[in-house]
């Protein structure tokens, strides 16, 4: 994994990206940029300009610093043709770019891809913005902004009048002091220019500082606020950036670690006499103040007439809400997780201690009974640490939506219901892609062109519901599309074709014939898009979603569109759990499987010709297995009326499993099976293992599995 | 028991130090870097359709290791566990493993220069072996712990679609 400060900047840049893209959408709904939109726009790319620039990314950071002057100039002069659209495309372009590359750095890469092409592509669009709205092409709004002159941008800046910012005038410098001794502080006063149009020389400003904090004893700079405070850049620009500080370095290493300086046009360096005689030298304790008092970053006062428009600077945010969120790493919630998860059992290995089994403890029940509910209190919001809406997943649906319908020349929305809908962490990260994949279906295969809409007599608007709801343990999102539905027919000539029918066609349910497309290498349609065709996508939302252990149905009714359903249980880690006893051998059933559970009567049990077993429950006949007959568990009741039988329900299936008693309801936690065993019970229906009150290990059975393997 | 003594050793004190333990006659040893710690039997979970020398899996302390009954592994007969039998947990790979021996004897100091390779035999289950130490007592078998334990996922792999082809065979 990449270092923290590298880190932190992914984690920042990848939720501002996610910012951008939904306010972009959003203003390209509405037609348009509210003024907080393109503040908020703003100042996010202002901030990935900063950081990228600090990171040395400077594809990055001069994308983000080309995007910004158009939103720059949509705030400082607001213009009146807006073409909302094309602007999305532009953000959205700039965010995928970057996204692009944060991937990259995630992955241990270098974000070096040239970002020159989009950065034109923006600037050429923003100066056509320009000549549209009536303004000059080249006009530095910047220079607008401070009402001065744009003119003469070729010649250099006059030399800035020297400005007294603060108490204290500013005196000549003291002429150079004569080589003291080494370890003598001295004290410099520098004053960098960088070259015209370098750009960004707030954030090349922030470089020089960096780079001298080794070097230096005490620094200060003016403007004080570099990349906070957004007139820095003019600031910079007009009188250079000046720094304040004493090093014990003497004049000529001084001036040769300033002259590295990038862009650097010229500077000036003077030593002075002592602190005292710089013009700006705040005390520790103004500098305390400063940061109290710091609504409004400190400014030197501009030159007379900077009347320019009234800026809507946002607010910064009261500092108490930044503490009442905190970033934690995953893995410190999981290794809390495990911990529970070893309470939650040490908590039944003391209060079903075989020790104290069968005696009268009224104290010692109240107790456990008082440390059981703590335990699951505890349990509870270590999974609500976990839990995180599945809004953010969602509301990437609508930008692919929007890019699909657009490409594809349809007509699309997306409706999303119960979004705050949460899940585990886990779950949310892979649900993403299965979601983006069937959502690209629906409209790719479902939602048809809006001329064929219309004569079905339908709204040429299609509409896809994406929602998603709590159900007992499980979360289930459905995607629904009104779209022309699935066609049975060619799903059945591709199934032939790929040879995946597996019995006599007429047997065959629509359901069954649906889910087809759930198979490799399954597509219905002739030319390959760049969305959907290639064939690959719905057996990648099958293998996805049934590694978190949910299941994926398809519906779908000719012309009416289809819908397709995704269950998945809410969380993976802790679950309630039926074991029963088999011989020496303990197996638990994930509870919600378990429909009920009884003793068979004599006879109940019938067999078929070829010996499978089976019985008639409430009028349905399921087959009936013997788990010690298929663990080969010796030991085991093998009369029916002496066990007792589990009715579980597995998809639409129904089945009994023959074990020898119950032993109860737990709350479990799941724990893998040792990778030297798992390659091997993969296939034998054993999803995990668990340990029991009592320090034993019970195997954790996935019915649906067994159902597969035993009945098919 | 060695082990609490093993712990507090340094990485480079583990150079040349073998644990050695007995299976029948004879003796063996294995590096002591790869071992983790060593208790007595405990109740073993059976796992189903594993080959025969995987015995099941038991709880360590929260943990979940697989164990292996080196009897069996070396196609020896089985025999019951007694007191003496004790489980050999070693870290192959960052996979804890349970090795059940006939009981486990001492930590032993075998240079380089006292292993002899084992002589080349058709027949026999040498690749496993690793080299054989001399000691003033006798010799120790020097286990291959990395052969051993990678050469059993394939050999579990191997078995396994051969026992899925029979299954099929058997079904059809």
């Amino acid at each position: 994994m990449a270092e923290p400060m590298v880190e932190v900047f992914i984690f920042e840049t990848k939720q501002f990206l996610e910012q951008l893209e939904q306010i972009a959408l959003g203003s390209e709904e509405q037609g348009g940029f509210s003024v907080d939109d393109v503040n908020e726009i703003f100042r996010a790319m202002h901030t990935i300009k900063g950081s990228a620039a600090m990171m040395m990314f400077d594809q990055v950071s001069t994308l983000a610093h080309s995007v910004e002057d158009i939103f720059f100039y949509i705030r400082e002069l607001k213009p009146a043709k807006v073409d909302a659209t094309a602007i999305t495309d532009i953000v959205l372009n700039a965010v995928d770019f970057m996204r692009i590359e944060m991937d990259k750095l995630e992955a241990g890469g270098t974000p070096d891809m040239s970002s020159e092409e989009l950065r034109n592509y923006t600037k050429d669009f923003l100066r056509n913005f320009k000549v549209e709205n009536g303004h000059d092409p080249d006009i530095d709004l910047r220079k607008v902004k401070n009402a001065k002159k744009s003119e003469d941008q070729a010649t250099p800046e006059p030399e800035p009048p020297k400005k007294q910012y603060y108490i204290g005038a500013a005196k000549q410098p003291a002429p150079v002091q004569e080589a003291q001794s080494d370890d003598a502080v001295h004290v410099y006063e520098a004053t960098i220019f960088f070259q015209q149009g370098c750009e960004m020389e707030e954030v090349r400003a922030f470089g020089v500082v960096n780079n001298l904090k080794e070097k230096v004893i005490e620094l200060h700079h003016l403007p004080e606020k570099i990349l906070e405070d957004e007139s820095a850049t003019d600031t910079i620009r007009d009188l250079g950036f000046r720094l304040f500080f004493t090093s014990k370095l003497n004049m000529d290493d001084i001036k040769a670690e300033l002259d590295q300086t990038i862009f650097l046009d010229h500077m000036e360096l003077k030593e002075l006499a002592s602190t005292a005689e710089c013009e700006y030298w705040p005390s520790q304790e103004t500098i305390a103040i400063t940061a109290l008092e710091n609504s409004e970053p400190i400014k030197p006062d501009l030159p007379a007439g900077v009347a320019g428009p009234v800026r809507q600077k946002p607010q910064p945010k009261p500092s108490t809400e930044g503490a009442q969120m905190i970033t934690v790493r995953v893995d410190k919630l999981d290794k809390l997780m495990d911990l529970v998860g070893e309470m939650v059992i040490a908590e039944a290995m003391v209060t079903q201690n075989p020790d104290i089994a069968g005696l009268e403890l009224d104290n010692f029940a109240k107790a456990a009974r008082q440390l059981h509910k703590i335990n699951g209190e505890l349990q509870d919001s270590v999974m609500a640490l976990r839990m995180v809406p599945l809004e953010g997943t969602f509301k990437k649906m609508n930008r692919i939506v929007r890019d699909m319908t657009k490409k594809l020349g349809k007509k699309a929305r997306l409706v999303l219901v119960g979004e705050s809908t949460e899940v585990d962490k886990n779950i949310n990260e892979h649900i993403s892609d299965p979601l983006m994949h069937i959502v690209r279906n629906s409209v790719d295969h479902g939602i048809e062109m809006p001329e064929v809409r219309a004569e079905a007599g339908k709204d040429e608007t299609g509409t896809i519901i994406l929602s998603a709801e709590n159900a007992g343990g499980e979360v289930v999102l459905k995607i629904k599309d009104d779209g022309g539905g699935l066609n049975k027919e060619k799903i059945l000539d591709r199934a032939r074709k790929n040879g995946i029918i597996n019995k006599p066609e007429s047997e065959l349910t629509d359901q069954e014939i649906y889910s087809f497309i759930f198979a490799p290498g399954f597509s219905t349609k002739e030319k390959v898009t760049e969305f959907s065709g290639r064939g690959v996508g719905m057996d990648v939302v099958v293998s996805n979603i049934k590694s978190l252990g949910g299941k994926v149905l398809v519906d779908s009714e000719p012309g009416m569109g289809s819908t397709t359903t995704i269950k998945i249980p809410l969380t993976l880690a802790i679950i309630e759990g039926m074991s029963v006893a088999v011989g020496d051998a303990t197996f638990t059933v994930p509870i919600n499987y378990v429909s009920r559970s009884f003793r068979p009567a004599e006879g109940e049990i019938f067999r078929d010709p070829d010996g499978s077993e089976m019985i008639m429950v409430q009028g349905n006949c399921c087959p009936v297995v013997r788990l010690y007959d298929v663990y080969s568990v010796p030991g085991a009741i093998t009369d029916p009326t002496d066990g007792i039988l589990m009715l579980l329900e597995a998809g639409d299936t129904c089945f009994g499993v023959m074990a020898d008693k119950l032993l109860g309801v737990q709350e479990i936690v799941v724990k893998p099976v040792p990778k030297y065993i798992s390659r091997r019970v993969k296939t034998t229906g054993i999803s995990g293992c668990t340990l029991l009150g009592d320090g034993s290990i019970s195997l954790i059975l996935d019915p649906q599995q067994v159902h597969n393997n035993i009945f098919d | 028991m060695d082990d609490e003594k093993v712990f507090q050793e340094e990485e480079d004190t583990q150079k040349d130090k073998y644990l050695t333990f007995s299976l029948g006659e004879e003796v063996y040893g294995i590096d002591i870097k790869v071992v983790i710690e060593i208790i007595g039997i405990q109740k073993i979970t059976v796992v189903p359709e594993v080959p025969e020398y995987v015995r099941g899996i038991i709880n360590l302390r929260g943990k979940i290791i697989p164990v292996v009954d080196m009897r069996l592994r070396f196609k020896r007969d089985f025999r019951e566990y007694t007191d003496r039998t004790c489980i050999v947990v070693i870290e192959v790979n960052g996979v804890l493993i349970g090795l059940i021996v006939d009981g486990v004897s001492e930590v032993l100091d075998i240079t380089e220069k006292n292993v002899v390779p084992p002589p080349d035999l058709k027949a026999s289950q040498n690749k496993y072996i690793r080299g054989i130490g001399k000691t003033e007592e006798g010799v120790v078998l020097l286990l291959d712990w990395m052969k051993l334990f990678s050469e059993d996922d394939q050999e579990m792999f191997d078995e396994m679609n051969a026992d899925t082809a029979e299954n099929r065979e058997a079904a059809e």
